[in-house]
């Protein structure tokens, strides 16, 4: 017997393994069924109904994202019941939906407003419930913005929330005209446990879910005499930001994107990626510090394994998750906040500029990152590191704003210093990035030898699987390593707050003994952030990861500790790793947070 | 806040600590307290590892659970079209009077309730009320302020 | 009560033979059980009218180490009561059902999921239970009932919601297929019959499935319990048998001036007085004129009686028991609300009623469940059968 399902689409064969959907099965003969509360990193819903089709045959519709196929079946995908159908469900959605399009900040961008042109809502539509309900705004968190009457309960976000990340901030609560996606107790998403990852602001088809955008601070600061602007960009930008600019998925375009910043009137372009590496030094020696406390010394204070920290979504989660786990954390900070530290210190002396006339800005691929920078404890400078965090999404509005013709643009190099960096250092952009870098300098720095993997790639902690448990094994260490000598180093990669869980609940109950662990909180890494361009897609993700390691293999230098802009800045300012100005500037602490 | 976390662990003692739980131990903070208060939620929430949010979730969907203070009694008075038919607004403005409370509220004395509810399944024997668990049927204006009588001299001399 | 009425002695007949009920059954094959139920015709009392013998053989041969038997005890349709009236007096004949169904499919744990409006059945159950286990003991059955309780939400009577809201969640619907005799209460394979459908279990095996089959019509047969309330001289709980004209049944228990009938409750069809001749009770089928599957609440209204406010009543209604995840039924109730409210109000022309009856229709074919399908029941049958009263 065979497993694949034969049956009609529109009057066209199909045939499918057994299991599939009606909507698989239409996507395979290129008919495409519109979806709201579907979202293929989602577990299905089947609630918005505006994907309903006609079996031949049955009186009721067919929800296709739902709905396995079946032997024989005859689907009509656009037969008058069905479009009649869509029709009265996009108009009750647009109905419950504050469908102030001009003004909203998704305008043209927006699932609901696409649908509703493709199927002609007019005038006559049914009555706006929106006025009888007494929404609120929530836009008290530094990061997402919750706006209940943009809200189509197609809970997206709120299966984002509990099936990817584990985390449950968001919930549906309440029934029948009351129902509607809520924090507990409907409190300010800056008062529960939401980690600001931003998943569900990049799942949500609405603008019910957005990030707080900094666009009209940064402009201003742009175009005051007064002061010198500074802009640094995430590894993981340079791959997605094409994608909102009407590039294909996986571009590199990391030379427009410093174009662009300049012709936007940045005073200084300079590059996320060299705290990047600055960070593989700092957390690296960290983790030789803490395996030489532990391994030679027998120290018990001292706390293995160790986790990274770049990830202020990750930070934000084992805050309220773990507590007790929070001594596991490196203290380093992200490379965004080292970097902010640097530009206001060093970077501010070196320019002839003070402090308080530099404007910090990151471009980063998350949204947590402007929780992060609000953060209490990131002003080592003296002043607010980082002032303000735009997404991947805001600069490529601005860079629409400002006319710039995106394509068309020469590639430019960053600026220098704070502009160099080494190919380990894009790699932090996806899962297992900071993992590989660490490994290449930590073996080296050990060994004296370069990790032994063909071209440096160490292809076992990459890929997409959820979480990548690697062992490495360290012989004929350096005389002063010698207790390292024989060790197997243990390390694990996870993605996404789901593995994440899993990977801290193991190292909770002693089940686990590894001795580093890298964790990012969004799917597939900073690559797949919550600040990315939307639509984020398994296959989209794929094509970033991609791009990603080209653009490290097309780096001249690989290892972060061979990078010169940092090996300069250790001789002329820090002197060296986890040394007194180190300490100062570039590590940080952490704070338990409420559980529940 | 010590006793509502002793009434939740002795109620995960009781129901278990798997989702299946999370109902009879919610009814069971209700039948203590009458509704569930957020002290509450968030012990729920930790005896059966779960977030907060999804106790909030769960909790907010059924009317039965309460997620703000009521009364010791909670009326409920059937709004079925039936007990309509029946009489049930003269009820309601019976009850309204009597305790000197709209619908909706709570007496100051925090002793009685009144709402409404949907069908009871005494349709024949509209209109009909709930006083906590127990059903009261065929009710008339009169027959309400008796049976609201009993339950106040039942209060006076339990003190 | 009038005239001729026939009423029928059944499943409320004073009789408590369940151990020689349970030991001769269990003396049988469960292919010939399973073979007796499905002769006798009898279908789901809830009102959905499945088979009960083919869902019991479909549980049957579904493979899976742990099984469960429902009884749904979560009569919230308005105008409905004989659930309770049945659990208050033969508890004893659905246990049996339970026990049966459990010994067929292989489940070693029931449950009655009873709803929270009728907490104080709850003793008096419990004392049912504990006697029936002593039983189960005695006849080496393996099989262990527990109550739980329901917390005020109607939409928990359809059967999906109901394994959610056991499973500690909210009470939405799930996507069917799966459908619970493969992936019930904890995704195991589970059967879950009303109250009355159990306690029909008991006659079939008591009396044998011909008996049962005798009465009613073609495609409905038995008996059914009827929860008769509204403008009538005899309100109260009546076992007839199916297939009874709306005509007969108005002359037995109207008031002399019956000018529709509700049949189904709330989520059922309203029948006007030029259709009693016409209407049959029972489910679809070949039947003369229009036949109309029912939970079995009947409610009659006089022409005092405004269709406007009995519509509102339902509406107002389906409003605060949606479960809220599927836009047609979350959206849906309220724009009819609110339609038929502006209507009334004359702030939409009276054409609007078109545009509500169109989105009842598309209701009816797009929602998730049958909560949001059966919307539509009620508001074409009123809206288009009382126009004047909707409009003026």
């Amino acid at each position: 017997m065979s497993d694949k399902i034969n049956l009609k689409i529109d009057n066209i064969a199909v045939s499918i393994k057994s299991g599939a959907t009606i909507l698989e099965a239409a996507k395979k003969v290129n008919i495409r069924i519109p979806t709201l509360c579907y979202h293929e990193d989602l577990c299905v819903a089947g609630n918005c109904r505006v994907c309903v089709v006609e079996q031949v045959g049955s009186d009721r519709l067919l929800p296709a994202c739902a709905m396995p196929v079946n032997e024989g079946m005859e689907i009509n995908t656009n037969s008058m019941k069905v479009r009649n159908a869509r029709k009265q469900i996009v108009e009750l959605l647009v109905s419950e939906h504050r469908a102030d399009c001009t003004r909203c900040y998704k305008n043209g961008k927006c699932e609901l407003q696409e649908l509703s042109s493709e199927y002609i809502v007019g005038e006559n539509g049914f009555i706006d419930l929106v006025a009888h309900k007494g929404y609120t705004i929530d836009n008290f968190s530094p990061s997402i913005i919750k706006d209940d009457s943009k809200c189509i309960r197609c809970q997206r976000c709120v299966r984002t929330c509990d099936q990817l990340q584990s985390i449950s901030a968001l919930t549906v609560a309440h029934k029948g005209e009351h129902m509607k996606v809520s924090s507990f107790f409907d409190k300010p998403m800056f008062e529960v446990v939401c980690t600001n990852c931003g998943q569900c602001v990049n799942r949500c088809p609405t603008g019910a879910l957005t990030e707080k955008t900094y666009l009209d601070e940064v402009w201003s600061a742009l175009n005051s005499d007064t002061k010198h602007t500074v802009v640094q960009t995430a590894p993981a930008v340079r791959i997605a930001l094409g994608e909102a600019l009407g590039m294909p998925p996986g571009e590199i375009v990391t030379g427009k994107m410093v174009s662009a910043l300049r012709r936007l009137g940045f005073n200084s372009v300079l590059d996320t990626d060299f705290t990047a590496d600055l960070t593989i030094i700092e957390e690296g020696n960290e983790l030789l510090q803490r395996l030489k406390k532990v391994v030679k010394e027998k120290d018990d204070s001292v706390k293995l394994p160790l986790t990274t920290s770049c990830s202020p979504g990750w930070v934000k989660f084992i805050e309220h998750a773990f507590p007790e786990l929070l001594p596991n954390v490196s203290t380093a900070k992200s490379p965004q906040q080292m970097f902010g530290a640097l530009v206001k210190t060093f970077y501010a002396k070196k320019i002839e500029v003070k402090p308080e006339n530099i404007v910090s800005v990151s471009i980063m691929p998350c949204t947590a990152k402007k929780y992060e920078a609000d953060r209490p404890e990131m002003r080592s400078s003296g002043f607010k590191d980082v002032d303000y965090v735009l997404t991947t999404r805001e600069l490529a509005l601005m860079i629409k704003q400002a006319g710039i013709d995106f394509a068309s643009l020469p590639d430019d190099e960053y600026d220098s210093i704070m502009g160099e960096s080494s190919g380990a250092a894009v790699i932090f952009g996806a899962t297992g990035g900071v993992m590989e870098a660490a490994l290449r300098t930590a073996y080296e720095v050990v060994t004296g030898r370069e990790v032994p993997f063909d071209g440096l790639n160490i292809l076992p902690v990459r890929g997409m699987e959820n979480i990548r448990a690697v062992s490495i094994k360290i012989e004929n260490v350096l005389p002063e390593w010698d207790f390292l000598e024989g060790v197997e180093l243990k390390t694990c990669v996870a993605h996404g707050l789901s593995n994440a869980k899993q990977v801290m609940e193991a190292v909770r109950d002693g089940k686990a003994d590894y001795h580093f662990i890298e964790i990012m909180a969004c799917p597939g890494g900073c690559l797949g952030g919550g600040g990315q361009p939307i639509p984020t897609s398994p296959a989209i993700r794929k094509k970033r990861s991609e791009a990603i390691y080209n653009e490290d293999e097309l780096k001249p230098i690989r290892k972060s500790h061979e990078n010169p802009e940092v090996i300069h800045l250790y001789e002329e300012f820090l002197k060296e790793p986890l040394g007194e100005v180190s300490h100062q500037l570039l590590h940080t602490h952490y704070t338990e947070r409420n559980r529940y | 806040m010590a006793e509502v976390k002793q009434l939740v662990k002795g109620l995960a003692d009781q129901h278990g600590r798997t989702m299946e739980s999370l109902l009879p131990i919610l009814q069971g903070i209700v039948h203590q307290e009458q509704h569930i208060s957020e002290d509450a939620m968030v012990e729920v929430a930790r005896e059966l590892n779960i977030s907060a949010a999804q106790v909030y979730g769960t909790a907010t969907f059924y009317s039965f659970l309460h997620t703000k203070p009521l009364g010791k009694y909670v009326i409920r008075v059937c709004k079925t079209i039936t007990c309509m038919m029946h009489g049930k607004n003269q009820v309601i403005k019976e009850l309204e009077s009597v305790l000197k409370i709209n619908l909706g509220e709570t007496t100051h004395d925090g002793k009685f309730t009144l709402l409404e509810t949907n069908c009871l399944g005494q349709c024949h024997k509209g209109p009909a009320m709930l006083i906590n668990d127990e059903p009261y049927t065929e009710l008339t204006p009169e027959k309400v302020r008796e049976i609201i009588m009993k339950y106040k001299h039942q209060e006076i001399s339990a003190n | 009560m009038k005239k001729n009425l026939q009423r029928l002695d059944l499943i409320f007949k004073n009789e408590h033979d369940s151990e020689a009920i349970l030991k001769k059954t269990f003396g049988r094959t469960d292919d010939d059980v399973i073979n007796d139920l499905i002769s006798s015709g009898l279908k789901g009392r809830g009102g959905a009218g499945f088979p009960t013998g083919l869902k019991w053989k479909l549980a049957a041969e579904t493979q899976s180490d742990e099984k469960f038997v429902i009884c749904n005890a979560d009569e919230g349709e308005p105008g409905t009561f004989k659930d309770r009236e049945i659990l208050s007096s033969v508890p004893h004949k659905v246990l049996s059902g339970m026990a049966v169904c459990a010994k067929i499919i292989g489940a070693k744990k029931g449950y009655i999921y009873l709803r929270s409006e009728y907490n104080f059945l709850k003793p008096q159950l419990l004392r049912v239970i504990d006697e029936f286990h002593d039983l189960f003991d005695s006849l080496n059955l393996d099989f262990r009932v527990e109550i739980f309780m329901g917390s005020g939400a109607y939409i928990c009577g359809e059967e999906s919601a109901l394994f959610e809201s056991m499973e500690g969640k909210r009470g939405e619907p799930r996507n069917k297929p799966p459908f619970p005799t493969d992936s019930g209460y904890k995704n195991k394979p589970t059967v879950i019959n009303n109250v009355e459908t159990l306690a029909h279990t008991y006659s079939i095996l008591k009396y044998g499935a011909d008996k049962f089959k005798d009465l009613g019509i073609q495609d409905s047969r038995g008996s059914k319990v009827f929860s008769v309330s509204g403008d009538t001289p005899a309100p109260g709980i009546y076992e007839l048998e199916f297939g009874m004209s709306l005509q007969k049944f108005v002359d037995d228990f109207g008031d002399g001036d019956s000018k529709a009938v509700q049949v189904g409750g709330a989520s059922g069809f309203c029948v006007p007085r030029k259709r009693f001749n016409k209407t049959v009770i029972g489910y679809q089928g070949k039947l003369r004129g229009t036949s109309l599957p029912t939970g079995g609440s009947m409610m009659i209204f006089n022409s005092s009686r405004s269709m406007y406010n009995v519509l509102h009543n339902y509406l107002d209604f389906f409003v605060e028991e949606s479960c809220g995840q599927c836009t047609p039924c979350r959206v849906g109730t309220q724009q009819l609300l609110l339609g038929i409210q502006a209507v009334k109000k004359g702030e939409q022309p009276s054409s609007y009623l078109n545009k509500l009856l169109d989105l009842a229709e598309a209701m009816r074919v797009t929602a998730k469940c049958g909560l949001g399908q059966s919307v539509a029941n009620s508001f074409s049958s009123i809206v288009e059968n009382f126009k004047e009263e909707m409009i003026y």
